[in-house]
């Protein structure tokens, strides 16, 4: 049930969005999302309704997460409680 | 890692930060044997898939809680449900849901009787189904943790066909990670927070938990190294002692949730106790569709008494498996008389089903 790969906004049409699930259109609903969505827009989608819109720079985010949690634990075993 | 080569933006595959990941997690170990229980049918995909399992330090063991929706639909849901269709109503239900074994029959099987079952992909194709079939009753059967209830509130609360009833049998996760922690005797050390879950109710929805029962809870992401890094969060929460909330998928979660879902899900149902099949009621943990909406309730609409049931096949370890107390190779049954084909419990029917899992990616995937 639980899609968690993000899929790509397609087209929008008020309440409904068209989007691309791995080559696949799909039909998804907007109406629990409570964002704005636009063409191009990634969403995270739950049967059948978006439920977020993902930004591809959070990605980037993250990976730099990744290498602050490296650094950190690099020579400090016991280092200081997460941000 | 089986696909090192990203895809998307939103693929974290690189095999050498997963080295750098699990050279962290050794280094780290904790001094005796922990166990972290996730509850996602997804998170338990993907840690078998690409054998995560095998970069965790010694002692240190992951193991899917009661992740699987559709495991967990208690049997009397299930017999309602296939006495609607027997009774000839349309009932609509997503896939899994069609093959689970109820007190005596599986909806598939009530289909085979004549029964109209049709699998849907989301709740508002099951109201579509009514606007179609105006002439008749369509029930949807709705299962599913905060990710799908959303979607059902969305289609009660948009005036759909008065033809159309739902049976909610929707669970709430919070109440069952404490339901699972409270349970002596196995220890569980620490919980990975379901990612998409957590993007509904908010990394904030897990505080009470976290700190009633002082068990560290970290929502995890999807990707292989959205896991790993969870998990390296919990091991130094556990090394540093301190039992917290954390959010490891940030692009995904906030503190807060997305709040226009948690709207919909309070106008449309309200907190009841509810029974998880294998582990019994708990508490707080179902959604009851409220009194306002009742027209379209589908246990006031139309009730059924539901058989007193068998919960547990012969042998079938599921709620043993549910409970994050054994993985599916304890089970006897697995992979002998237990498969996909011919599945014994509904760990292996539910494809986020921890024996269903192990199955389809290789069996005990942590050698
Ligand atoms: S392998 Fe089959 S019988 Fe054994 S616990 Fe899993 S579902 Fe039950």
């Amino acid at each position: 049930m639980c899609l968690a790969v993000p899929t790509k906004v397609l087209a929008r049409e008020g309440n409904v969005a068209t989007v691309d699930v791995q080559g696949v259109r799909a039909r998804v609903r907007l109406d629990a999302l409570g964002e704005e969505v636009q063409v191009g827009d990634y969403l995270l989608v739950h049967a059948g309704f978006a439920i977020r819109r993902l930004d591809p720079a959070d990605a980037a985010e993250t990976l730099a997460l990744f290498q602050e949690l490296f650094a950190l634990e690099e020579g400090a075993p016991s280092g200081p409680p997460a941000p | 890692m089986t696909e090192p080569r990203p895809t998307s933006p939103f693929e974290l595959r690189d095999p050498g930060q997963a080295r750098e990941f699990a050279s962290l997690l050794r280094r780290h170990a904790p001094p005796d044997p922990v166990r972290i229980v996730h509850v996602c049918g997804t998170h338990e995909m993907a840690i078998a898939q690409h054998g995560l399992r095998s970069l965790l330090p010694e002692g240190v063991e992951v193991l899917e809680g009661p992740g699987c929706p559709v495991c967990v639909t208690p049997t009397v849901d299930l017999d309602r449900a296939v006495k609607l269709a027997l009774g000839g109503v349309i009932v609509c239900t997503f896939g899994d849901m069609t093959r689970v074994p109820g007190t005596r029959v599986t909806l598939a099987e009530a289909r085979a009787h004549g029964a109209d079952v049709r699998v849907v992909l989301s709740p508002s194709d099951a109201a579509e189904i009514a606007r179609q079939n105006p002439g008749r009753r369509v029930v949807f059967f709705a299962v599913g943790f905060e990710t799908t209830a959303p979607g059902t509130a969305a289609v009660l609360l948009d005036s759909p066909p008065e033809n159309f009833l739902v049976l909610a049998s929707h669970k709430l996760i919070p109440p069952a990670l404490a339901a699972l922690v409270a349970e002596p005797p196995v220890r569980i050390a620490a919980f990975l927070a379901p990612g998409h879950v957590s993007t509904i109710i908010g990394a904030g929805a897990y505080r009470p938990v976290a700190e009633r029962y002082r068990v560290p809870i970290v929502v995890a992401g999807f990707e292989p190294l959205d896991i790993l890094y969870a998990i390296a969060l919990v091991l130094r929460q556990l090394r540093e002692g301190r039992a917290e909330v954390e959010n490891a998928y940030p692009r995904a979660v906030t503190e807060e949730g997305n709040r226009r879902a948690q709207e919909l899900l309070a106008q449309a149902f309200e907190p009841s106790d509810a029974v998880w099949r294998g582990i019994g009621t708990i508490p707080g943990s179902g959604l009851r569709i409220r009194p306002e909406l009742s027209r379209w309730d589908a246990t006031h609409e139309l009730p059924v008494a539901a058989e007193e049931g068998e919960d547990k096949p012969a042998g079938c370890l599921c709620s043993e498996v549910l409970l994050a107390r054994a993985v599916p190779a304890d089970c006897p049954l697995f992979r002998a008389s237990c498969t996909p084909l011919s599945p014994v419990g509904p760990c292996m029917v539910g494809s986020e089903g921890a024996c269903n899992v192990w199955y389809r990616y290789g069996g005990r995937p942590d050698l």
